[in-house]
């Protein structure tokens, strides 16, 4: 693999669909259910692209409207009872959306079970601590694109070792990478130790936005204009050469690999762009709580992250959307059952997963490479979601 | 670094080690089994484990066993009392955990089968339950999120020495027990008629319902044998460690689930050495270390990764009645 | 070819990541920090060394609270027992307490009092997660005392807002901290409970002027802020380890000693202290990892160095489980702890193999105040636990507050600051920085499956 060969110009999707094994009787029910699903959705996005364009713009703006003005109306079915809906939706609902975004390139575009994406998550937020607390007094905004480049640096050098590994054995390296990153910050002192870092800088004051200890709805309106920009950026790649080389390596990598594509040097770059939305959202927190230590990074955050994004629907990016709302906003709504809070959102995760087993909103078949038609062998591949990259099929 | 604690406590640490990867070993199988089987990290086993140490608790409790004097002794027993208060906790452990990972399977996973939902969607099914289930005893035990201790009723003490290190009791029935359970389920497997229905559905799923397998049953099986074999770990760890609480699940099972790929997950024989090695390299990695035991797991986790990273599917290989591609 | 650089890649990152860790140990010696709780249910009393002026003020105490049932008890075993012990040493729980040490009695429960309905006093801390059983020992403590005033006074009925549950995680604790301050009826605060989720939300109280006083968290760096509304019941770690010290050298006369940590915020924080205290001697070191349950690599570097004595930086739960694992590895060294171990859950999950344990607090030594004891066990069914009796001080705090008709937060703020009466677990009174009065360290020995206190250490 040491010279890239040329992309082929033709589109990998369906070349990845072609050379596929073949698909069991298991795979095409559940295909065919899913085709059934992102049938619905399509029904739905025609409809939505059938608007006038006045319409749809205007749409668009009172959901912004009403997204951004969530902390000041708190309607009541979306209010915290219990704690602080600003302090909630920016503190902790931002940094998850935007790590469902991240992992969602790892995970859902190109296929690759990470379940140690909270170190990168802790990269980036370490990062802000050292830089403008602990070591140096550096502006936010300068901090910004450093957290980026090191969370990607790191990403870049953990991946670089383990991408060979496949499927699970690939899972459990990242949850082991995960956690060294987590005792290595426990046990390094400058790091701060089990003490963690206090003092973390606050993004610069704009205008009427002010960054202080106690202006929450400043922090949310930042962090709701960072996943609005990380969405489209990462919407950008999925509909770029980038973005259909991980469709491929995801749906078969060997088939990808044999038809040209640089399964590693994609992969790698999967891994490198995860991490740096990862670091960026770990750098969010970090500013909003302005105090970090290495408790906030165990292993089960990065459960947590996988399940945002499976739930919402790997590989959809409006989905990951809804599922990082979901893992983060549920416990807090469920405030008002006090401790057993966690215990129902077990119970809850079991009930949707059991109902909307591809997600709660599933990906649509093929995007806008594939016409409108009833589904089709290729949207029954598709729609397969077995993260194996063909090492192995699911129940085969 | 200090390399001269490492060589003076590298008996007690080896002895140590593997008396605690015996029980990493015996969880390592609930995994090792399922995926095996189904393909899929069963990551709730981690509490079928937690409730099953709950159920040699309870299993006292049934005896009428005394719990917690606050002074004076634990009430120990000799002979044959012990010996039958020692199966009577194992027995309800081990139906407990049996239980357990049955209705795991009903209530959280078959629902996803029938669906024929993503190997990933069972993971986030599993975490879910195993939230409920660690959640569930926090909140309504007898004692809630506090640490349980568990009555003692078998006297630790020094059977003989190997080098510096003890040996204990305790250990003994730990490692020779996991080791037991080891061979039974080794016989199961590959000597039975559902042990051969397991290798079946673990070879291909499709040709076996073909053949006339039963499928759910042998799923539902797989289920049972894991629980039991949790239900039995759960026991050795009570024997030899004597608390319980409702986190206690997770620490371990992350460590089993670790075990299970170290050794080649799907592989039977790749669970025990991978939780005996896994263990070991614990022990020692604290022993390294200034006998942190943190660095230990760090020292666990990047053995885990070097391993892997020379052998991609773990020491053994993943096999379950199959050759892998 | 690629392939075999990647491994060496790999290899390479790994090895650093080791040497990595073991540099950063090396470097942490000379650090210390310091942290989190702080005493357990040492609870003083009513009764104070001498007999008589006890018996009498207690049930001053008791008249005025009408009735109310924790005076109650406290008097009559007060008047009873303190006779019968000596300064040194205290009887244990269900038995009545002498305390030894300075305490007196405890401020009366005000009687009386009118107010505005609605005043809250909030709490802040884990209810549920890891750390939940403490989070809870704290507002179950704190509940005694909002019920005994409630009953007290009916024409004041003050809320106490608990269900603050932040998982002693910082992410949780930041928001709730938002609507704690952002509830205009809340005028104090119980907590934060540990040192991590304080740091976190102390900035928000201390620009919204929320007086808060925490039961638990004592890394001793927390007051050096220059927070005006941070107070602590418990000394700092800081100041407790000298005490282990001279416990070790002075009274214990250990020649081999050592330390382990839990690796926690609060357990390394104390055991760093007294590491660097015990540094003329070749201490042997040991960090567990709580969680893991199994503590047998400690144990062998202990008995490797063949230690007679061993002191634990951490909470009871894991003290219990470590001290019984040394006993069955045949290691006779005295087991010494700090104040998170000071509980009888210590002894109820230890067993016999926490005997002759010795136990250190920066509160008076001794079991807890009977009457305390007895109205919690009363309403949970539970004996008091760590943090129980601390949270039950902090509640007193704000309730003479109320009494005295300190209804804003800033009226609090200032009626905290120079608040001076004694509680049950000793005199309650803060210094500027929010420290609590009172450096001696004291000690308690666990006889007879019960805690004897044994009142100061000796220096």
């Amino acid at each position: 693999m040491s010279s890239a060969p040329p992309m082929p110009t033709e589109d990998p999707d369906r070349i990845a669909s072609h050379a596929g094994p073949p698909t069991a009787a298991a795979k095409q029910v559940f295909g065919q259910r899913m085709a059934a699903a992102s049938a619905t959705m399509r029904r739905w996005s025609d409809a939505w692209a059938r608007l006038p364009t006045v319409v749809r713009w205007s749409l668009l703006g009172l959901l912004l409207v009403f997204l951004y003005t969530l902390p000041l109306t708190k309607p009541w079915p979306i209010d915290t009872p219990g704690t602080d809906l600003a302090g909630v939706l920016g503190g902790t609902v931002v940094p998850y959306v935007v790590v469902a975004l991240g992992l969602n390139v790892v995970v859902g575009m190109a296929g690759l079970l990470d379940l140690g994406y909270v170190g990168f998550y802790a990269v980036g937020a370490y990062t802000l601590g050292v830089l403008t607390s602990r070591h140096a007094n550096l502006p936010w905004l300068l901090c910004l694109p450093i957290c980026i480049v090191v969370s990607m640096v790191v990403g870049v050098l953990l991946g670089a070792p383990t991408l060979r590994l496949r499927g699970d054995y690939l899972a459990i390296v990242t949850l082991g990478f995960g956690e060294i990153i987590r005792l290595l910050a426990e046990r390094l002192d400058w790091l701060g130790t089990i003490n963690g870092i206090q003092g973390i800088g606050p993004p610069p004051n704009v205008g009427p936005f002010k960054f202080g200890v106690l202006n929450k709805n400043s922090f949310f309106y930042l962090g709701l204009t960072v996943i609005i920009v990380v969405y489209f950026f990462l919407k950008r790649l999925e509909n770029s050469r980038v973005g259909r080389a991980w469709t491929a390596i995801r749906e078969d990598e060997d088939a990808a690999e044999l038809m040209g594509v640089p399964t590693f040097r994609f992969k790698l770059w999967a891994f490198a762009i995860g991490a740096a939305v990862g670091g960026l959202a770990g750098m969010l927190y970090a500013g909003k709580a302005g105090f970090i230590n290495p408790d906030g990074f165990k292993i089960n955050l990065s459960i947590l992250f996988i399940a945002a994004v499976v739930l919402g629907g790997p590989g959809n990016m409006p989905g990951v959307v809804i599922g990082g709302i979901v893992v983060s906003y549920l416990p807090e709504r469920f405030r008002f059952l006090n401790t057993s809070r966690y215990m129902w959102f077990g119970i809850a995760l079991v009930i949707m997963m059991i109902f909307r087993p591809q997600g709660l909103l599933p990906r649509r078949a093929h995007g806008r490479t594939q016409p409108p038609d009833p589904p089709t062998f290729e949207d029954v591949k598709e729609g397969d979601p077995d993260l194996e990259g063909g090492a192995h099929g699911a129940l085969a | 670094m200090t390399f001269s604690n490492f060589i003076e406590q590298f008996w007690p640490s080896t002895i140590n080690g593997l008396v605690l990867g015996s029980i990493y070993a015996l969880i390592a199988l609930g995994y090792t089994l399922v995926y095996g089987v189904l393909r899929l990290i069963n990551f709730a086993n981690s509490e079928v484990f937690m409730l099953s140490a709950f159920g040699s608790f309870w299993a006292l409790q049934i005896l009428g066993v005394p719990y917690r004097l606050g002074n004076g002794d634990d009430p120990y027993k000799t002979g044959l009392a012990l010996v039958g208060t020692l199966g009577f906790m194992m027995l309800v452990s081990m139906v407990v955990g049996g239980t357990v990972a049955m209705g795991l399977e009903r209530i959280a996973y078959r629902p996803l089968r029938k669906r024929h939902a993503p190997r990933l969607v069972f993971l986030i099914s599993a975490i879910g339950a195993s939230f409920a289930m660690s959640e569930a005893v926090g909140e309504f035990g007898p004692r809630g999120r506090q640490e349980y201790g568990i009555q003692r009723v078998l006297q630790k003490r020094k059977v003989f020495s190997i080098f510096s290190a003890d040996v204990r009791n305790d250990y003994i029935i730990v490692v020779v027990g996991a080791l037991l359970m080891m061979t039974v389920l080794v016989l199961f497997v590959n000597r039975t008629r559902i042990g051969r229905g397991i290798r079946a559905v673990a070879q291909d799923m499709e040709t076996a319902r073909l053949m006339g397998v039963n499928v759910d049953r042998v799923i539902l099986i797989t289920f049972l044998v894991g629980g039991l074999m949790a239900g039995g770990a759960a026991f050795l760890y009570e024997i030899y460690n004597g608390t319980a609480r409702n986190t206690l699940g997770f620490e371990l099972g992350v460590k089993a689930f670790t075990a299970a790929v170290l050794g080649g997950i799907g592989n039977i024989k790749g669970a025990l050495l991978g939780g005996i090695v896994l263990g070991i390299i614990e022990n020692w990695g604290t022993a390294i270390f200034q006998s942190n035991q943190k660095m230990g797991s760090v020292v666990a986790f990047s053995v885990l990764v070097l391993v892997l990273m020379f052998r991609p599917t773990g020491l053994l290989g993943e096999a379950l009645g199959r050759s892998k591609a | 070819m690629q392939t075999t650089r990647v491994r060496q890649a790999g290899a390479l990152l790994l090895s650093l990541a080791v040497v990595a860790g073991a540099c950063g140990d090396d470097k942490k010696k000379d650090t210390k920090t310091t942290t989190a709780v702080t005493t357990a249910s040492a609870g003083t009393t009513a009764s104070s060394g001498t007999t008589a002026s006890a018996g009498t003020t207690a049930s001053a105490g008791t008249t005025a609270s009408a009735g109310t049932t924790a005076s109650a008890g406290t008097t009559a075993s007060a008047g009873t027992s303190a006779g019968s012990s000596s300064a040194g040493t205290t009887a244990s729980s269900g038995t009545a307490a002498g305390g030894s040490g300075s305490a007196a009695a405890i401020a009366p429960i005000p009687t009386g009092v009118k107010c505005d309905a609605g005043i809250k006093i909030a709490f802040l801390g884990a209810l549920s997660g890891d750390n939940g059983a403490l989070g809870t020992n704290m507002i179950n403590g704190a509940q005694i005392a909002f019920d005994e005033f409630n009953k007290a006074n009916p024409d004041c009925q003050v809320t106490f807002d608990s269900k603050h549950d932040s998982q002693g995680a910082a992410d949780q604790a930041s928001p709730l901290a938002d609507a704690i301050v952002g509830d205009a009826k809340v005028i104090g605060l119980i907590g934060p409970g540990f040192s991590g989720e304080t740091k976190a939300t102390m900035p928000k109280f201390e620009a919204a002027g929320l007086p808060m006083i925490t039961p638990g968290a004592t890394n001793a760096k927390l007051s050096t802020n220059g927070w005006k509304m941070f107070h602590r019941i418990l000394a700092n770690d800081d100041k407790q380890a000298p005490g282990v010290v001279s416990l070790i050298t002075n009274v214990i006369k250990g020649k081999a000693v050592g330390v382990i940590d839990d690796a926690s915020e609060y357990g390394k924080g104390l055991a760093d202290s007294v590491r660097s205290g015990l540094a003329a001697m070749d201490v042997a070191n040991a960090t567990i990892d709580p969680k893991a349950g199994d503590y047998s690599a400690a144990i062998t570097a202990m008995k490797d160095k063949n230690v007679d004595t061993i002191f634990y930086g951490g909470y009871y739960a894991e003290a219990a489980k470590l001290v019984k694992q040394i006993r069955d590895a045949g290691l006779k060294a005295t087991f010494v702890s700090g104040d998170g171990s000071l509980d009888n859950g210590f002894i109820k999950n230890g067993g016999s193999a926490t005997e002759g344990s010795y136990l250190t607090a920066t509160g008076a030594p001794g079991d807890v105040n009977p009457a305390f004891q007895a109205a919690f066990k009363a309403k949970f069914n539970a004996d008091p636990a760590l943090y129980s009796p601390e949270a039950y001080d902090c509640a007193r705090v704000f309730l003479a507050g109320i009494a005295a008709g300190k209804v804003t937060r800033a009226d609090m703020a200032a009626f905290v600051a120079s608040y001076d009466q004694p509680g049950i677990t000793k005199q309650i009174k803060f210094d500027s920085t929010g420290e609590p009065s009172g450096n001696a360290v004291y000690y308690t020995i666990v006889k007879d499956g019960k805690l004897a206190g044994q009142g100061l250490i000796p220096g």
